[in-house]
């Protein structure tokens, strides 16, 4: 039977992911968020490629099963997903939409590329630190707010406090 | 375990980060605030995070059915070969600090250096970490210049602790048959270039925070890459390792 249905096309795949939410910040998808890296036939079976958004990040896991339960849920039974390191992920593959959707959801988005910030002098290590970017409150808009804790509630946040409408919130890092 | 100078490069680094990983999820939830707990914890699970890629790469090389587990937990210390540095204990925050700071020093100038490795495997890795290490390092300096340069209460604990761990700094520098293995195959790097780099990094940052290096020679342990370890890792691993011991094949 397998063999006279047709498999589904890369570009129905895409959109399938692209509805698969990140299981932390479900407003965002695994798309969204430039996790996917590839998608592919390998033969009969699909391969996603992935790529982990920290090291440590246990949310890696769970994005894995919930690639494959969406992919079975659409009729895909025999799919598989790749682990891919290099290029590291950056926010800056971070989307327009997913940055609005991060946004409406209370989290301030990435300031800046980590293209530019991280730029590292390979020859010797400096404690030249770039400037603190400037982040607006995700509620009240105003960029008078201050960095409470470097380290937040997952790795790829900072918490922060607007000392406008005194909301604290969350900070998506740029990394 | 004798294995390849590979299986052994990759317990290395693997080890490192497992071991450091370890000891700073000791402190979770007794960090001196709340932003502290959650920085060490941060830190703790990024390195736990490492651990698992290069013990993943290290169970392929060895093969015989190793995986990430059984590395971590069914070793015993002598087959350890993390570095003495990050299995010293916890002490004091001043002396936790001051540890961090030393490794993140040193891993960010090693992780550059395999950034360029002929073992694609292994780069990729270290792209992957080194963001995570420069953040790490990025605050453990800034610790360190606060506290030093603070109170006269936090600059003397800061100097304490420098001054008990740094004679570990130079088991960072020291190579051995290994490390002349990987630089020759193109894969490492030769422990002794980072020496320089890594205490002019270390000078600024410990004048800028008002505290004293250490003076030059004295003591210096090592034996921890070849496994021979202090007598803390023994009980570190007896808390790591005593669920899968006690209950072989346990799962969630």
């Amino acid at each position: 039977m397998s063999a006279v249905v047709d498999k589904p096309s890369l570009d129905r795949v895409w959109r399938w992911l692209a509805e698969v939410p990140d299981p932390e910040i479900p407003v965002v998808s695994i798309t969204d968020l430039g996790i996917v890296r590839e998608v592919r036939y390998d033969g009969d079976q699909l391969v996603v490629t992935v790529t982990p958004t920290y090291s440590g990040c246990p949310a890696t896991e769970v994005i894995a099963a919930s690639i494959c339960s969406a992919m079975a849920a659409r009729g895909i039974a025999d799919a598989r997903m790749e682990t891919r390191l290099s290029p590291a992920w950056t926010t800056d593959w971070l989307s327009d939409d997913a940055k609005r959707k991060l946004r409406d959801y209370g989290i301030a988005p990435p300031v800046g590329l980590a293209a530019n910030e991280q730029r590292i002098d390979l020859s010797r290590l400096s404690r030249r630190v770039p400037a603190a970017p400037v982040v607006a409150c995700p509620r009240c808009a105003s960029t008078n707010t201050e960095v409470l804790s470097p380290s937040g509630s997952t790795p790829c946040k900072s918490l922060y406090r607007c000392a406008a409408c005194r909301e604290p919130f969350d900070y998506f890092k740029c990394h | 375990m004798a294995g390849s100078a590979r299986l052994e490069y990759l317990l290395r680094l693997g080890d490192n980060a497992l071991i450091l990983s370890q000891r700073l999820g000791e402190w979770c939830g007794k960090g001196p605030a709340l932003e502290e707990d959650m920085a060490l914890t941060n830190t703790a699970l990024d390195l736990l995070g490492q651990a698992r890629l290069w013990l993943s790469l290290a169970a392929e090389e060895a093969g015989d059915g190793a995986d990430e587990d059984t590395l971590a937990y069914l070793r015993d210390d002598r087959a350890f070969r993390n570095l003495l540095l990050v299995e010293q204990p916890n002490g004091g925050y001043a002396d936790t600090l001051v540890r961090q700071f030393l490794f993140d020093a040193w891993a960010s100038l090693a992780l550059r250096q395999l950034l360029g490795s002929s073992d694609a495997a292994i780069a990729a890795i270290a792209e992957k970490a080194i963001k995570e290490v420069s953040y790490h390092l990025r605050r453990s300096s800034d610790l360190v210049v606060r506290l030093g340069d603070g109170t006269a209460r936090s600059r003397a604990l800061l100097q304490a602790a420098l001054d008990t761990l740094w004679p570990y700094h130079h088991e960072l520098f020291t190579g051995d048959a290994v490390d002349a293995e990987m630089l020759a195959r193109g894969i490492g790097f030769d422990p002794a270039s980072l020496r320089d780099a890594w205490l002019s990094y270390v000078r600024d940052v410990l004048a800028e925070a008002t505290l004293t290096v250490p003076s030059a020679g004295g003591w210096a342990p090592k034996g921890g890459k070849q496994g021979l370890h202090s007598e803390h890792l023994g009980k570190l691993l007896a808390e790591m390792q005593v669920l899968p011991r006690s209950h072989p094949g346990a799962r969630w």
